[in-house]
């Protein structure tokens, strides 16, 4: 989430779930949240039958568009385009939050600048997106009291993914939604534990508390709490991480509960990298497709069988309880780092997560107030920084964490790879409602099988009818990486041109197709957009 | 809200807020009232008038889950009236389904047969006589038995107004009226994305959920309180557990924020990876490149590891070792292993799949 730590100074999300509810407008781009985050998504369609005004800016005909007051159909990653669109109408007809533009931000110059030439009409043609829908949509976003922008991986997953998240920060901050209840820039987090992940310092630049590891200060403190020397050089992301392996300057890899043999962007090439490796060691609950290449395979208790916390999307930080016992030998994740770590001579005793998380909160000023006594009354969202502070439901109250918020001016840019004559499809992918991630664990749970048991490919009804594909047909989707086979679903979600695969089976693995072309802040790869030919299998 | 008045109930006064309902006074007051159709957050329908109460000078017995309380109104609770009006009601409905509870999951949970219990009735007035609907049992996830259905509608309104799936409706009119989702279609063939909140408000054996069904009776249940594991809602809820396994998944009212209760398809069917014959039991460890894995203790493991990982960091750096922490760990977990990482190893080199 660099694109928001750079505007704001922070990067998660800034509002509360609960505001969603009770908020005048609600914006939704690149979220399919009914399917993603389906209790938010029940919020937003509860806050819409209380008359909540809803614009939602998708591609696809999710299920919200049903409940939309205005639907803008963007080619994919044209976002910025339309953003700016946006910002351009609200500030020609000068309907922005001026006295909060003046106090509360900076750079607003440089943007009016930037937006200038992104009028309706050029913004049409970037994106299809019929102007006079962009001015509609741009004055009922600038007229409401208070409005709440959704995203999740539909903006961020692009080349220029960093560039979407600032955009949304502008059209926040420009209509001074920023730092008020009900409003904000509200990235809604795919997976149980990224916030918390990132927050303890699961990233290669910073430790916990987003504290940089090229700060001396900093890791001069580290260095005390954790007896070690440290190194000020930020490390490689997962991206860099693999081309490394496959030059051979990466040796080694531990990897804890993830699957990047599924979930990573060009993944033949993924597998040769990982297969140089000397040394390749995986936890997980399950052999997957990452752990069959392992040269070491710990097995791991499941989320119901150990204690300790996860950090949700709105920063509530929250506990989980061992319920029943692990299968066989398996042991908590801390627990293996515990072993290997005194194994290799750096002392870790522990004698539960309460004792590790003790320690956490001594060095993550955020987390600083939590304690598991707390949290037995209910999750607490950080910043909590003393005991007695009741945690912050929105961030950037009165001011930024950076000071005054800042207006990124941005130009849009085309996406990396766009349809055609040879690959005249655009393949975007995702997930469903049954499904979570690589599959893991949703692919061997009864009922989600039972109601998805496969992978489809989501085509436009005039595209099926052109080449003469019907519903359940298998057909072959081939991009300039590879091929995959799976059933058509015919269906209007998805606009002609355009189709649509989840990421979540092995045998069909779409990011065999995808492109690795990253985003360069970011470095998130372009999942949302790739060029593809179909045919009949 | 309204402001402060006075009302008499059951013979106390009381100051209470104009804007609740009587059924409200009396729960805040600890006085209770049986209900069945009132469902929080929801529409108050007043469909079974079970929750009725005495109003002086009112004409007749009125709904207290639908009636504002007004200045000096004068309410009792429990009168011979009232506890008349509950038997006649509890008997017909007793009596107008097949409530076997010998054979129901609802057993012991049942607000009918609570209700059964607390007006000390042994027998229906009424003849039995069950409207003979199928089962429907054709899918893995949620079964019906509408011949306990006391058509309480709280199943319609936490479909529409609590997940908004707008799924349910009534069908039919009068003797034949019932629930279900439009064109009499079965669940599984109908737009029902499973969540499972019209099992979980389900006052009777109506709704359930299939794959607790023999699984444990409700007394014999541990219930664990916990956060959901797949996305970053990180909703709260309640795992249900029997001889070491998860049973059911239930989301719980009481716990707030982030998710009043509810939960959705994932959290609430999506367990049973838990307890899969696929997991992983053992270390394993494949000691040279294509070798098959061979199963080593946790001491054999460590080593192998803690040998290797100190012999490519001396012949090859720091960095040449990566990590990657996940987003699917706790914060403890996550804690650790990049302190791992940066203090046992040497290296920043570690990310994790948020970005994907
Ligand atoms: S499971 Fe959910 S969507 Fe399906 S009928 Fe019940 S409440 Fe509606
Ligand atoms: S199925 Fe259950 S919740 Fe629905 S109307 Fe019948 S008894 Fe009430
Ligand atoms: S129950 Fe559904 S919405 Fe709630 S955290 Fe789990 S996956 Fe997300
Ligand atoms: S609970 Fe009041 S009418 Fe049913």
């Amino acid at each position: 989430m660099a694109g928001l730590a750079a505007t704001f100074g922070s990067g998660a999300m800034t509002n509360s779930i609960d505001e969603i509810e009770f908020t005048d407008l609600i914006l939704a781009t690149g979220t399919n949240t009914t399917e993603n985050h389906p209790v938010i998504g029940m919020k937003v369609k509860r806050a819409v039958k209380k008359g909540t005004k809803l614009i939602v800016i998708d591609p696809r005909e999710i299920d919200l568009v049903k409940y939309a007051d205005i639907w803008l159909r963007q080619n994919p990653g044209t976002d910025v385009a339309v953003i700016n669109g946006l910002l351009n109408v609200i500030i020609a007809e000068g309907l922005y939050a001026k006295e909060y533009v003046k106090d509360r931000t900076e750079g607003f110059d440089a943007l009016k600048k930037v937006v200038e030439k992104y009028t309706p009409a050029y913004v049409e043609k970037i994106s299809g997106v019929p102007a006079e829908d962009l001015k509609k949509a741009a004055r009922m976003y600038a007229k409401a009291v208070r409005a709440s922008i959704l995203y999740a991986m539909g903006i961020t997953q692009h080349i220029s993914g960093t560039d979407n998240v600032k955009s949304m920060a502008n059209l926040s901050m420009l209509c001074g939604n920023v730092g008020i209840e009900g409003g904000g820039v509200n990235p809604l987090r795919g997976q149980n534990n990224v916030q918390g992940a990132c927050d303890m310092g699961g990233l290669p630049n910073v430790y916990p508390a987003y504290q940089q590891v090229a700060n001396e200060d900093v890791r001069k403190k580290f260095e005390a709490a954790w007896n070690a020397q440290l190194s000020p050089k930020p490390g490689l992301t997962i991206m860099e991480m693999m081309d490394a392996a496959g030059r051979g300057t990466i040796k080694a890899i531990y990897i804890m509960g993830e699957n990047p043999m599924l979930s990573d962007p060009d993944l033949q090439h993924v597998k040769k990298e990982l297969q140089k490796l000397d040394l390749m060691i995986v936890q997980d609950l399950f052999m997957t497709e990452t752990a069959q290449l392992a040269d070491v395979v710990l097995p791991v208790a499941s989320f119901a069988e150990k204690d300790g916390t996860f950090s949700n999307t709105e920063r509530r930080v929250q506990r989980i309880r061992k319920a029943v016992n692990a299968p066989g030998e398996a042991k908590a994740d801390w627990e293996v780092i515990c072993g290997i770590s005194n194994k290799m001579g750096y002392a870790m005793n522990y004698a539960s997560a309460k004792e590790i998380f003790e320690e956490v909160v001594k060095v993550t000023p955020s987390y600083a107030g939590i304690s598991y006594e707390r949290l037995e009354k209910g999750g607490i969202q950080w910043p909590c920084p003393t005991p007695e502070h009741q945690g912050t439901k929105f961030l950037h109250k009165d001011k930024f964490s950076r000071g005054l918020g800042l207006f990124s001016a941005i130009e849009y840019i085309a996406p990396n790879e766009m349809p055609d004559k040879q690959y005249p499809f655009l393949l975007s992918t995702g997930r469903v409602l049954y499904h979570y991630h690589t599959g893991t664990m949703t692919t061997r749970s009864e009922g989600l099988s039972e109601r998805c048991p496969e992978s489809l490919v989501e085509i436009n009804p005039a595209d099926a009818e052109k080449m003469k594909i019907s519903e359940g047909q298998r057909v072959k989707v081939t991009s300039r990486r590879g091929t995959v086979e799976a059933k058509a679903s015919i269906t209007k979600k998805s606009a002609p041109g355009s189709i649509f695969m989840n990421f979540h089976f092995a045998d069909t693995s779409v990011n065999l197709l995808t492109n690795p072309a990253l985003d360069p802040i970011g470095k998130i790869p372009e999942y949302k957009v790739c060029a593809v030919k179909v045919e009949a299998a | 809200m309204g402001n402060e008045i006075k009302i008499t109930l059951d013979g106390q006064e009381i100051s209470v807020d104009s804007g609740k309902t009587i059924l409200e006074c009396a729960c805040d007051n600890g006085i209770f009232i049986p209900t069945l159709c009132h469902y929080a957050k929801t529409t108050n329908v007043g469909a079974c008038r079970v929750c009725v109460v005495e109003v002086e000078n009112a004409r007749s017995l009125v709904a207290s889950c639908c009636m504002p309380v007004s200045p000096n109104m004068v309410v009792r609770t429990n009168t011979p009236a009232v506890r008349a009006a509950q038997k006649m009601i509890i008997e017909l409905l007793w009596a107008s389904g097949d409530h076997n509870c010998l054979t129901c999951e609802q057993n012991g949970q049942c607000e009918l047969q609570n209700l059964i219990y607390w007006l000390k009735l042994d027998q229906p007035r009424f003849e039995i006589k069950t409207p003979g609907y199928e089962m429907e049992e054709n899918n893995t996830m949620i079964s019906r038995d509408l011949n306990k259905c006391i058509l309480c509608g709280r199943c319609v309104r936490a479909c529409n107004e609590i997940q908004v799936n707008e799924v349910l409706d009534f069908a039919n009119r009068s003797s034949d009226a019932k629930v279900g989702p439009a064109f009499d279609e079965d669940y599984i063939h109908s737009s029902c994305v499973f969540c499972g909140e019209c099992a979980q408000v389900c006052p009777t054996g109506a709704i359930t959920l299939k794959q607790a069904k023999f699984a444990g009776r409700p007394w014999e249940l541990h219930k664990v309180k916990t956060t959901c594991t797949y996305c970053g809602v990180g909703c709260q809820m309640d795992l249900f557990t029997k001889d070491n396994k998860i049973v059911k998944v239930m989301g719980n009212r009481e716990y707030g924020q982030p998710n009043e209760g509810s939960l959705c398809v994932k959290g609430r069917f999506g367990m049973d990876f838990v307890a899969h014959p696929d997991r992983l039991k053992k270390p394993l460890i494949r000691y040279k490149k294509d070798d098959d894995f061979k199963e080593a203790t946790w001491d054999e493991a460590f080593k192998f590891i803690a040998d290797k990982l100190s012999k490519i960091k001396k012949e090859n750096g720091a960095d040449s070792i990566a990590g990657l922490a996940s987003a699917r760990c706790t914060n403890e977990e996550n804690y650790l292993f990049q302190k791992f990482m940066r203090a046992a190893i040497g290296t920043n080199n570690v990310d994790h799949c948020a970005r994907l």
